[in-house]
């Protein structure tokens, strides 16, 4: 195929080398004012405390961890049975459980504050007083490079139903984390597909002073166990993730950056391999997050960067901001592309090549 | 670091029927040096491009030095993700993540242990005794299920154990009854310091309480309740969890597969599995109180 004539003109690309320790400049990138070594980070509440995928991975690798949802005290979270495995997918209902905020600034965060990677704090809340409460207890905290406020979860005050589902209300919590946030600290609003305008919702947070968007949480789902002939979650239904929800994701995603080009968007679903990584940067995402993946191949970050790595060089793609938003570009439409000498340019047909 | 579980791709030695159940031998080396008694290994089911994510949890049969070292995994196929397992061949490679867990604790002493299972979670029980035979303990077995093709291992128990007791509630093998009716017996009779125990959950109860009336430690592992609830078996997923009440008296939601599968018999709340107790740390308050309720 045209891999090996592409592979062979990049193979002198600047930075790109076996040593693991600093990942390529192509993998640079940037959300906001947050700058990332690496694209690819984890997901929310999909790396436990960092410690359970430290045997897996090296942290450091990862392009940021992104912690499980903060709230402000201790949760049990919902009783089990919390997942359903479903096709390429799982259904979960697993209820926010975590220490509260205070045992997690005193055990989890100044233990990934020393692994040399950036930490997004998710907070989680049931109004958005307690958003703003949390990102006021994480100020000055140890390693919080972003604060990703996790929209999806039920506002009390609104029969539990997602903040996500309203741009006002999304709006609010994203106002009040921002205003309680250290005014250095980015903050990121975690959005959920199961909504009628999502470029809306995405628009009233960028209002209310989200420097970033992280799309998408899990989609609303149910299973029934046809040997207990009940529900198979506890919950009734549950948030699908996993390679199921990848093409809604990717529909997120395309939809946001079409009307808000200029606000940096995490890309969440269903990602496990490099290629499906570089759908959402093509799509508009600035980065993508894994999440399910991590469940099933707790080493997946580092080879999902490699095999990105490997595609953009392919690609000729030097950047990862060469790279954001490509799909959106009208057929034809030629990236800057990275090699030493300005080559011809490749046959519009090379940049169609699929995993080998 | 040799306490800290590998991912790691492992070659199929061999795949063959045991009774009802399968059993997979597996070259895996750094899973097999690191292996200690009680602890499990969670496979990927269904190759590179499965659509099947949770990891399947095994509770580990025997660690053989052979190949560089071996680990041999017993299960029931009961799903799609075993079947698949059960259609591996020889030499088909096989993401394999391990070892995991706590392992049983192991007495200082040689004492007398006894070792109660059911179901193919009974199979963990035999690398266990095996490590307690080394250190000099005597070792009985309690054997139970439904007939005599639900008991894994009655005759290798009889091999290696000091005395071994099989029942069914059939009498298709060993005594008629079942294993509750049983263990006050063998209690009395073996001298027993300790209990130990793995198979499904109404067995580890019924042990958990009957070795309390006779005031002796319990060691219960919740291989199976984990391989019902859990989907990842490293600690990130959150889904195994069940109440367990700890030295100070707080009763809180302990992951299966990270602070279990081995856990103290008397710790766990077996009546409250699959629900969250009301006075479990950052269990749900009723609406209406100040705060919630939730501030002690």
């Amino acid at each position: 195929m045209s891999n090996g004539p592409a592979n062979q003109d990049t193979a002198p690309a600047p930075g790109k080398g076996k040593a693991p320790a600093p990942a390529s400049d192509r993998l640079r990138t940037r959300l906001g004012p947050l700058d990332l070594a690496a694209p690819v980070l984890t997901a929310a509440g999909c790396g436990g405390t960092g410690r359970e995928l430290a045997p897996f991975v090296e942290l450091s690798r990862l392009g940021a961890f992104t912690t499980a949802s903060v709230t402000l005290r201790p949760r049990a979270g919902r009783p089990t049975p919390r997942v359903a495995e479903t096709p390429s997918g799982l259904l979960t209902a697993v209820g926010l459980p975590g220490p509260g905020v205070e045992g997690f600034l005193e055990r989890d965060l100044p233990w990934l504050a020393e692994q040399g990677v950036p930490v997004i704090v998710s907070i989680a809340g049931d109004s958005a007083a307690e958003f703003g409460e949390l990102a006021a207890r994480l100020r000055g905290a140890p390693g919080v490079a972003a604060i990703e406020v996790n929209a999806t979860c039920p506002n009390v005050a609104d029969r539990g139903r997602m903040f996500a589902r309203h741009p006002a209300a999304a709006a609010a919590v994203v106002r009040a984390a921002r205003a309680g946030a250290a005014p250095g600290t980015p903050v990121l609003a975690k959005l959920a597909p199961d909504v009628t305008d999502l470029a809306g919702v995405a628009l009233a947070c960028a209002d209310a002073g989200a420097d970033g968007l992280t799309l998408i949480g899990t989609v609303q789902g149910a299973a029934i166990d046809t040997t207990t002939l009940r529900p198979a979650l506890t919950g009734v239904s549950g948030g699908l993730s996993g390679p199921a929800i990848r093409p809604v994701a990717l529909r997120c995603v395309y939809e946001v950056h079409a009307a808000l080009p200029g606000l940096p968007i995490v890309g969440v679903g269903g990602v496990t391999s490099g290629l499906e990584a570089l759908e959402f940067l093509l799509a508009g995402a600035s980065a993508v997050a894994v999440g399910t993946a991590l469940f099933h191949d707790p080493g997946a970050v580092p080879r999902i960067l490699r095999e990105l790595d490997e595609a953009l060089a392919a690609r000729r793609l030097g950047r990862i901001a060469d790279a954001v938003g490509l799909a959106h570009r009208p057929a034809g439409h030629l990236p800057p592309l990275a090699g030493v000498e300005p080559a011809p340019a490749p046959e519009p047909a090379e940049l169609k090549e699929t995993a080998p | 670091m040799s306490d800290t579980p590998v991912q790691t791709s492992a070659t199929v030695l061999t795949v063959r029927r045991v009774q009802d159940y399968h059993a997979m031998t597996l070259v895996a080396p750094a899973v097999a040096e690191r292996f200690r008694p009680g602890q499990f290994v969670a496979v990927a089911a269904g190759g590179a491009y499965s659509a099947r994510l949770v990891r399947r949890m095994f509770g580990v049969y025997e660690v053989k030095p052979d190949y560089g070292g071996t680990v041999e995994i017993v299960f029931a196929n009961t799903e799609p993700g075993t079947a698949w397992l059960a259609d591996r061949s020889s030499r088909d490679r096989i993401d394999l993540v391990g070892p995991l867990g706590r392992p049983f604790r192991l007495p200082r002493d040689p004492v007398h242990c006894l070792l109660v299972g059911g179901g193919p979670g009974g199979a963990a029980l035999f690398a266990l005794a095996d490590t307690l035979r080394r250190r000099g303990c005597q070792i009985h077995f309690v054997l139970g299920g439904a007939t005599g093709r639900h008991v894994f291992g009655s005759r290798m128990a009889q091999r290696v154990g000091d005395s071994a007791v099989v029942t069914t509630e059939d009498g298709s093998t060993g005594e008629r009854g079942t294993v509750r009716e049983v263990l006050p017996r063998v209690i009395a009779e073996t001298g027993a310091d300790v209990v130990y125990a793995c198979g499904p959950t109404p067995l580890l109860r019924t042990v958990s309480r009957t070795a309390a009336e006779f005031g002796l430690p319990s060691q219960v592992s919740v291989q199976e309740f984990l391989g019902t609830t859990g989907a990842c078996g490293v600690g990130t997923c959150m889904t195994c969890v069940l109440p367990v009440h700890g030295e100070d008296g707080v009763t809180r939601m302990a992951r299966a597969c990270a602070e279990g599968p081995v856990l103290r018999g008397d710790r766990v709340r077996w009546g409250d599995l699959g629900t969250i107790p009301f006075d479990a740390l950052g269990a749900p308050r009723a609406l209406g109180l100040p705060d919630g309720g939730a501030r002690q």
